[in-house]
């Protein structure tokens, strides 16, 4: 019994998401669902063999009204998360999304080894983003922007709405509606494909760690052995 | 209202009483293009007292890479003064395809005008500049393209692209673009340029500009694309008489089904009214009888860039360059998502067997924390 206590380990609370990035996250889920399928639809409407007349039914509209709201709360979403890695704790700080030093790419070197390519035993430590995720987000923060400028073109002829009026330059700017179109469409793979890396890499790091990263984005807590606690206090003073 | 006439020098309703028109005709004409400038009603007697008023603008109009489709829709727009006054014999002091002079005495009559007028006339430009190969692709009187124009937009108060080959190089510059075909707006750069892109150009929206100029004696307001947006600030699509049908959700799937016949929406048959900003909706084709979409095919985007390259005509979907004909967004995006799927799993298996020492760990703890707590 003594032997296996021993090898249990204690862990140790931290509280890593604050609740306006829980909050974040969660409306931004929501918002690339919806925009992502009422986009196909928009993109590519089912067939209706319908007896009546045009004024009985709206559902197209209504799904582009569903893209049009959504676009909205997902572009000031993402302008809060901006805001919010400014002000946010040390998790939610933007330099854990650009690389400014040498540490950050050595330790992105260090995530491809040990995670991706397993090439190295042992696990990666990190309370937070680890280097690679974080810059794999701040390529998701260009993907937001480019979608948000794309899509907003779009929209700026069809409402005279302040904010949709700010994206006139675009549709010139690019060489037209067409190109706009064509980049909006393409740009929404590179979500579709994010999402699915990105839900199977948070099952990785729990079904590997065990240290709650499913609930973290719930409760905002992770947990990390008491070793592991000195260990990066002694890291960070030395 | 005073009429200053000059003598050599007409105003343009000299020339249009002198062609037989009646006033009342004039006073008809004024009033339509006050219309389609979208002024306001006092706007009419504003077009009147300039066209009674104002000595005529020299214009040039320079052929290039082109079909002269353009042309041949000025000349057709719907009120006959366009045609007869505002091309015939008032304004066009050089056209290669309209003009009678021929040979020497046209390049002397653009010569004498470019000379006279420097710095007043308005050069007016249809089709591409070819540029591969020193330009050898198009030459008129043993010059290049891009020389003759050049030289004429050196004295031009401001030029005016006409149609899609002059604004944004149309089928010339489709890939792979085989004579460097270019735009005007690429090859001249310091001087005002009006783009009305089009293949063609709606007859009365290229009068309309015209009229302006000469009515304000400005160039229209133009939008970011240079474009004059009295008629290109609105898409096809927007004032769409199939619109309701768009808004409904219901189209036609192929172009001989039930949903065609009951005039239902062309989008999923290609029309690209959605992206295309064009009068053709409102002013409509041949003295307003008709435009595309209310003649049951969809609008293939002619006045948008490089519309031919963009993907087929009568398909909803966007080729993508560097991927071959006929591939699309999402069949590379689903051939990717396949790709990343195949290399989740892979990881995935990977995982179990790397991480074994890791994974069983925890599962010894835990399941060791179970018993305990059974205790």
């Amino acid at each position: 019994m003594n032997d296996l206590a021993m090898h249990f380990k204690h862990l140790r609370r931290v509280f890593v998401w604050e609740l306006p990035v829980r909050v974040y996250h969660w409306i931004n889920a929501l918002a690339i669902v919806v925009l992502c399928v009422t986009g196909f639809i928009i993109g590519n409407p089912p067939g209706i063999m319908f007896g009546g007349e045009a004024h009985e039914s709206y559902w197209f509209g209504t799904v582009r009204f569903l893209h049009f709201a959504s676009a909205y709360i997902f572009l000031f979403n993402f302008l809060f998360r901006l805001y919010w890695g400014f002000v946010g704790n040390k998790y939610a700080n933007w330099k854990n999304f650009i690389p400014t030093n040498r540490r950050f790419f050595k330790e992105m070197w260090e995530v491809l080894k040990i995670d991706i390519l397993q090439i190295k035993s042992g696990e990666h430590l990190s309370v937070g983003h680890n280097a690679l995720a974080g810059f794999i987000y701040f390529l998701t923060f260009i993907a937001f922007a480019v979608q948000c400028i794309t899509g907003f073109g779009l929209y700026a002829a069809m409402s005279h709405s302040l904010i949709a009026r700010m994206f006139v330059w675009v549709s010139p700017f690019l060489g037209g509606d067409f190109a706009l179109r064509r980049w909006h469409h393409a740009a929404m793979w590179f979500f579709i494909l994010f999402a699915m890396v990105h839900v199977y890499l948070v099952f990785y790091h729990d079904y590997v760690e065990g240290r709650g990263e499913i609930s973290s984005m719930g409760g905002g807590w992770k947990f990390i052995e008491e070793e592991v606690f000195e260990e990066q206090n002694s890291k960070t003073s030395a | 209202m005073a009429q200053i006439t000059t003598i050599g020098r007409k105003t343009y309703y000299d020339d249009i009483i002198e062609k037989g028109y009646s006033r009342r005709d004039f006073m008809k004409f004024c009033a339509m293009m006050a219309a389609y400038l979208g002024l306001e009603s006092s706007g009419v007697a504003q077009v009147a007292q300039a066209l009674q008023t104002q000595h005529r603008v020299p214009v040039i109009w320079l052929h290039f890479q082109e079909c002269t489709c353009c042309s041949e829709s000025f000349i057709r727009s719907s009120h006959p003064i366009v045609a007869d006054i505002l091309l015939d014999k008032l304004s066009l002091d050089y056209t290669e395809t309209l003009m009678a002079a021929s040979g020497h005495q046209a390049e002397v009559a653009k010569a004498k005008t470019m000379k006279d007028y420097y710095g007043e006339y308005i050069l007016c430009v249809e089709g591409t500049v070819p540029t591969d190969n020193n330009g050898v692709y198009c030459c008129i009187g043993g010059r290049t393209a891009e020389d003759i124009l050049k030289e004429a937009a050196a004295g031009a108060k401001a030029l005016i692209a006409w149609g899609s080959c002059a604004c944004n190089g149309c089928v010339q510059a489709a890939y792979p673009n085989p004579t460097s075909a270019t735009p005007i707006h690429k090859i001249i750069t310091d001087k005002p340029i009006i783009r009305v892109p089009g293949c063609p150009p709606i007859g009365e929206v290229m009068a309309g500009v015209l009229v302006h100029i000469i009515t304000f004696g400005t160039l229209p307001e133009l939008d970011g694309a240079k474009r004059p947006k009295a008629f290109y600030s609105k898409r096809v699509h927007d004032t769409c008489q199939r619109r309701a049908f768009y808004d409904a959700g219901l189209f036609v799937e192929t172009f001989d089904d039930e949903n065609a016949k009951k005039g239902y929406c062309l989008y999923k048959v290609g029309c690209k009214g959605p992206m295309t900003y064009n009068a053709c909706s409102v002013t409509r084709w041949n003295n307003g009888v008709s435009y595309p979409i209310q003649s049951g095919h969809g609008c293939i985007g002619c006045s948008e860039d490089n519309y031919w390259d963009a993907g087929p005509l009568y398909r909803r979907m966007q080729t993508f360059p560097g991927f071959g004909i006929e591939s699309n967004a999402d069949e590379i995006g689903i051939g990717a998502a396949v790709l990343t799927a195949g290399g989740l799993a892979a990881h995935a298996i990977a995982t179990n067997i790397r991480k074994n020492k890791l994974i069983e760990d925890l599962i010894t703890e835990g399941k060791e924390s179970e018993k305990e707590l059974k205790k």
